[in-house]
């Protein structure tokens, strides 16, 4: 038996044969032997080994493994591209109403009315936001919104008679682009960005050709810079009768301010957990609705949320599942979609209403520029300068690489060293095309103080690293474990909890 | 392997990959330079033997924690043998590449092609 | 300001002093003027707080729950008793606001919970190797049939039982479409899977255990048929029968996937939840999700972290075994939870208590005139009938007495129009299957009476 230290024991460590929290209530049927309702050639021999504890060991167990995070509530979570912004509590409360929790997702639309017409004013709010007419909640998370938007594409060109191959992504594309292009059956082709962060438009003109698909692209990029040429990338993808799917994930710079659809996007995905304050979870759940234009509308996935008029004899309008889609592309998931991260993101959208949500991108690019100047002022620009010279959107990108070479000590050092801080660090090693990569969203319900805070400790990190880069490259300290053998990891992944064989 | 390295007698390929001819046969794998741009290797993603394999081609993947890499062969035949060691020790890429860290050993379909690769000092000259 | 953020007046003065821009118009300077926005979004104004509370509410009092009627409906999801500890542990800010563990060392907490969630998953399915969640039941199906694409290239075909549920099969369809692969359908007979000739072109054969009709199936059979053409056999679980029945891993099964709501998530009329992934060894390497790995740290201190990230898309992106990034972390956290109270005897005996009402259930539902059983195979939790009569009828009818009777299989199976999927959970007292019976035999009755059937 591993004599772990007590803090690291897993749940089936703590359990002892015989305890429990659970017990059946009394068999309350005339009980009939094993054997004549299940046979035993369909049984298992031995029950899962799931743990033996009772009540207060799982809380206790589970609060001290919480205890052992870091997360959003606590600290500072400048987190690239995840716009990690304050979860309002409210949304707990209203979404543990047995009225939406309880409810069974094929109950009756007529008894399922206050959920269904949630949906479809929430259906409505995006399409606004977004500028786009018809909106599907179905798809699960960002990258299913994503998957919709291919397969959208793949139905409208085969629609018209046509089989496209390519699809095109910016080089500065979040990984789940071009790995949701080859699982939508597409070729990726990679779009170079220019000196300035934007999309290169020679290069664009030269790929885009009869045989593209899509632009997939992100507005603003994962550079966080607004791509000044978008009317002109509008004009080549269109120009050669392709679709342009927008990638949503920093809809938060510009909420209220312009809208993809008036860009000229087909397509628009939603990340509710991003924007629209979808508690992260420690990785989920999410959601990731689709918005898209008239011609693409015939596509969207079954069921749709509808409302149907009130007919004549003065009956309230009425909210439905529309299932009768006969160009559908049909399902991407079960029943109709993450209901409970709806209920969340349309209080969100009903709290703040327009001019809080344009409010809100205003200060995220506020809180992101500002940022931005303060690390500037404090010296660390010349060890971590902006990889472009240009105002940011809500978020920026920042290489380390003058540090590394001066000073010895690597974005993955600078992050780890973050983390003794109390901080957690922005994304690293991405987009690809920055060296060194540091990624930096503060997002806009973040204060000035803990802005000025985070600026001040990067300025410390970087002194102290002039002065002795091996505690930065030996960091964190503090924190409940340091570095970890990920190698070891993959060379010989253990990947559950091995159980004595005796006794078991 | 600590410091960079590259032995005289063997042939280079530009995408980072090494052959040791002997005769129609060849044993191949990857240079101090791949190892090192990939870090620690976890996994050798080994190719099946009697597989065809054509110069210039990927033929297998190595990864690191973060990264994976295509594996380029210098030279095209027929996989002859697989260096069943690295399923349990695929660092041994990183710390010998030359020796126990080889790949495969392959029979030549067309061993003129060796003369299109480059020598040791033509491969270093590509690093600068 | 809103009540999220706090940006004053002189907060703004100095920030944007410190920008060197005159104000947070200029900060949009680069977008185009052709494409800015010149009015406020047509939504409406925001509102308190309180005044959010109570919209919300009234819009949960139009929806009838689980709460509001004695509810026997299943079909994939299952109004279980969640207990009280699963929420007060998601709930707690540590779990419920981070993001995906990439900085391991201030993310134990996540990252022990996805271990030991994979561990259970593991338990459950007899497979050694689990993922730390998909989004649900259908879309794992698909996404396994992803995995078996990859590993035997060059088939274009899917043989997936009729008997699997209707949106996993639909499911699949909208994807398979996109990888120029078909999907086959292989027909039920006499309630379980009728597996048609097997070609050396089919890439997997899927089935769902218990199948959507309620029937436990033969899943070694199929799982040899499968292996015999070297195609995959992959089974989409219930996970809590798995308490008792033999397990897909011990069947032979390549990959077992299923729906994780019934493990301490909520019904929320259809999500999230969150899926299972299970697989053999030789698969490891080619599942997608997020996966937790045991390890040490510098000090030789135990601790875990996300592995095998090659697979994934920030790594491998267009050549990645999947495109998933935020899973349900949450979801499966609440599942490994749930799973730990239950307990070993626990699940054991939730699973017995089901498997006898549900055989008390279906007994005396099928002595009512006119009602016979679909099938006759053993069941776990849930059963189909026949009610000969007009199942809307005979719903509606049942509804006025605060029934819900179950969910109509014509909606999916034309082939039985009067079809009645009746699922039994803990939560089922033999009150309220008394209850069931009594409405159903007046309505039945009645609606026989009313088509004129002699009875």
């Amino acid at each position: 038996m591993i004599r772990e230290a007590d803090d690291t024991l897993t749940i089936y460590e703590r359990s002892r044969p015989g305890r429990r929290a659970f017990s059946a209530p009394e068999l309350d049927v005339p009980e009939r032997p094993l054997d004549e309702l299940l046979p035993s050639e369909c049984r298992r021999d031995k029950p899962p080994r799931l743990p033996e504890v009772a009540e207060p060991e799982i809380v206790r167990h589970y609060n001290r493994l919480s205890k052992r995070n870091f997360d959003l509530d606590t600290g500072f979570y400048p987190l690239g591209s995840c716009t990690m912004k304050h979860n309002p509590k409210l949304h707990e409360r209203i979404a543990a109403l047995p009225g939406h929790a309880r409810l069974h997702p094929l109950q009756d639309a007529h008894q399922a009315q206050g959920a269904l017409e949630l949906m479809w004013r929430l259906q409505d709010a995006l399409g606004e936001i977004a500028g786009l007419p018809h909106v599907s909640l179905q798809p699960s998370a960002g990258s299913q919104g994503e998957l919709a938007g291919v397969l959208l594409t793949r139905a409208y060109h085969e629609d018209r008679g046509e089989h496209r191959t390519k699809v095109l992504t910016p080089d500065t594309a979040h990984g789940t682009n071009p790995a949701t292009v080859t699982m939508g059956g597409y070729d990726v082709v990679k779009v170079k960005s220019d000196a300035d962060g934007n999309v290169d438009l020679d290069d664009l003109s030269a790929k885009a050709d009869e045989d593209v698909a899509c632009l997939m692209l992100t507005n603003p990029s994962t550079l966080g810079l607004f791509e000044t040429g978008i009317e002109e990338i509008e004009r080549i993808v269109h120009g050669v009768g392709a679709t342009l799917y927008y990638d949503g994930a920093n809809l938060n710079a510009i909420m209220g301010i312009c809208r993809p659809g008036d860009m000229g996007f087909d397509i628009v995905h939603f990340n509710l957990h991003k924007s629209f304050t979808q508690p992260h979870g420690g990785g989920g759940p999410g959601a990731g609705p689709v918005a898209v234009s008239e011609r693409i509308e015939p596509y969207l996935p079954r069921p749709q949320v509808v409302r149907r008029e009130s007919s004549t004899n003065g009956k309230e309008p009425f909210f439905d599942l529309d299932y009768d889609r006969p160009k559908s592309i049909g399902r991407l998931r079960g029943f109709q979609g993450n209901y409970g991260v709806f209920v969340r993101s349309y209080a969100y959208i009903r709290s703040l209403g327009a001019p809080g949500l344009k409010e809100a991108s205003e200060t995220a690019v506020l809180n992101a520029n500002y940022l931005l100047a303060r690390l500037r002022e404090h010296g660390v620009a010349e060890y971590l300068p902006a990889a472009y010279d240009r105002l940011c959107m809500h978020e920026f990108v920042l290489s380390g690489e003058p540090m590394r070479r001066e000073l010895h000590v690597k974005t993955l050092d600078l992050a780890k060293r973050l983390l003794d801080h109390g901080v957690h660090p922005p994304t690293v090693y991405f987009p690809l095309i920055v060296e060194e990569a540091l990624m930096v969203e503060p997002t806009e319900t973040e204060t000035k103080e803990t802005l000025d805070r985070f600026a001040a400790i990067v300025a410390t990190i970087l002194k102290e690293a002039r002065e002795d880069p091996e505690i930065a490259r030996n960091a964190p300290y503090t924190t409940p474990v340091r570095r970890l053998d990920e190698a070891g990891a993959a060379r010989h992944p253990v990947v559950r909890q091995a159980m004595q064989l005796a006794g078991s | 392997m600590a410091d960079p390295s590259y032995p005289e007698d063997l042939k280079y390929h530009p995408e980072h990959d090494w052959a040791r001819i002997d005769g129609d046969t060849a044993t191949f794998g990857i240079t101090w330079y791949a190892q090192d741009a990939l870090g620690e290797v976890v996994f050798f993603d080994a190719p099946k033997v009697g597989a065809d394999i054509s110069k210039d081609q990927p033929y297998t993947e190595v990864e690191s924690v973060k990264a994976v890499s295509d594996v380029i062969a210098p030279l095209s035949g027929e996989i002859v043998a697989v260096n069943d060691g690295l399923a349990d020790k695929p660092e041994t890429i990183n710390d010998d590449p030359y020796g126990e860290g080889w790949l495969v050993r392959v029979r030549l379909s067309d061993p003129s092609e060796a003369d299109s690769l480059m020598d040791c000092t033509e491969y270093q000259a590509t690093l600068e | 300001m809103t009540r999220y953020t706090s940006v004053t007046d002189t907060d703004l003065s100095e920030m944007l002093a410190a920008i060197g821009v005159g104000s947070i118009e200029e900060l949009f300077a680069g977008i185009p003027a052709g494409v800015r926005l010149n009015r406020p979004l047509a939504l409406a104004d925001g509102l308190s707080e309180q005044e959010v509370f109570e919209e919300f509410r009234a819009l949960a009092a139009r929806n009838v729950s689980a709460e509001d009627e004695i509810s026997f409906l299943g079909a994939g999801m299952y109004d279980h008793y969640v207990p009280a500890l699963v929420d007060s542990i998601i709930m707690r800010s540590e779990f419920l606001t981070p993001y995906t563990p990439y900085q391991p060392e201030i993310s134990q907490g996540g990252l022990q919970a996805m271990f030991e969630y994979q561990t259970a998953i593991s338990e459950l399915t007899g497979l050694p190797v689990s993922n730390a969640s998909v989004y649900e039941g259908p879309s794992a199906v698909a996404a396994a049939g992803y995995v078996a694409k990859y590993t035997t290239p060059g088939r274009r075909k899917f043989m997936i039982s009729r008997g699997v549920h209707p949106h996993s099969r639909e499911t699949l369809r909208t994807h398979a479409h996109a990888w120029d692969m078909d999907v086959t359908e292989a027909p039920l007979s006499g309630g379980v899977t009728q597996l048609l000739e097997l070609g050396d072109d089919v890439a997997a054969v899927i089935v769902q255990q218990p199948n959507f009709l309620g029937a436990v199936e033969d899943l070694e059979a199929i799982a040899g048929a499968a292996h015999e053409v070297g195609a995959l056999a992959i089974a989409a679980c219930d996970p809590l029968p798995l308490a008792l029945l033999k397990t897909p891993g011990e069947c032979g099964v390549d990959i077992a996937v299923g729906e994780g709501q019934s493990l301490g998530n909520r019904l929320d009329f259809g999500g999230p939840s969150f899926g299972f992934f299970a697989a053999t060894e030789a698969l490891m390497r080619r599942i997608p999700g997020r996966i937790a790995g045991e390890t040490k740290d510098v000090d030789g201190k135990r601790g875990f972290v996300l592995t095998l990230q090659t697979r994934e898309q920030h790594i491998r992106r267009e050549k990645a075994t999947s495109n998933i990034c935020t899973a349900q972390a949450l979801n499966a956290l609440a599942g490994v939870i749930y799973l730990s109270w239950l307990g070993k005897r626990g699940i054991v005996e939730l699973a017995e208590l089901m498997l006898q009402r549900t055989a008390y259930a279906r007994e005396r539902l099928t002595a009512i005139d006119g009602v016979t059983p679909l099938h006759d195979k053993p069941v776990v939790r849930e059963f189909a009938v026949e009610l000969g009569a007009p199942v809307g009828q005979v719903l509606a009818r049942c509804r006025e007495q605060g029934i819900n009777p179950g969910y109509r299989l014509g909606r999916d199976y034309p082939e039985h129009a009067d079809g009645l999927l009746v699922a039994i959970t803990e939560r089922r007292t033999r009150a309220d299957i008394d209850r069931l019976v009594a409405a159903l035999e007046s309505a039945v009755l009645a609606e026989r009476e009313a088509v004129g059937v002699s009875t």
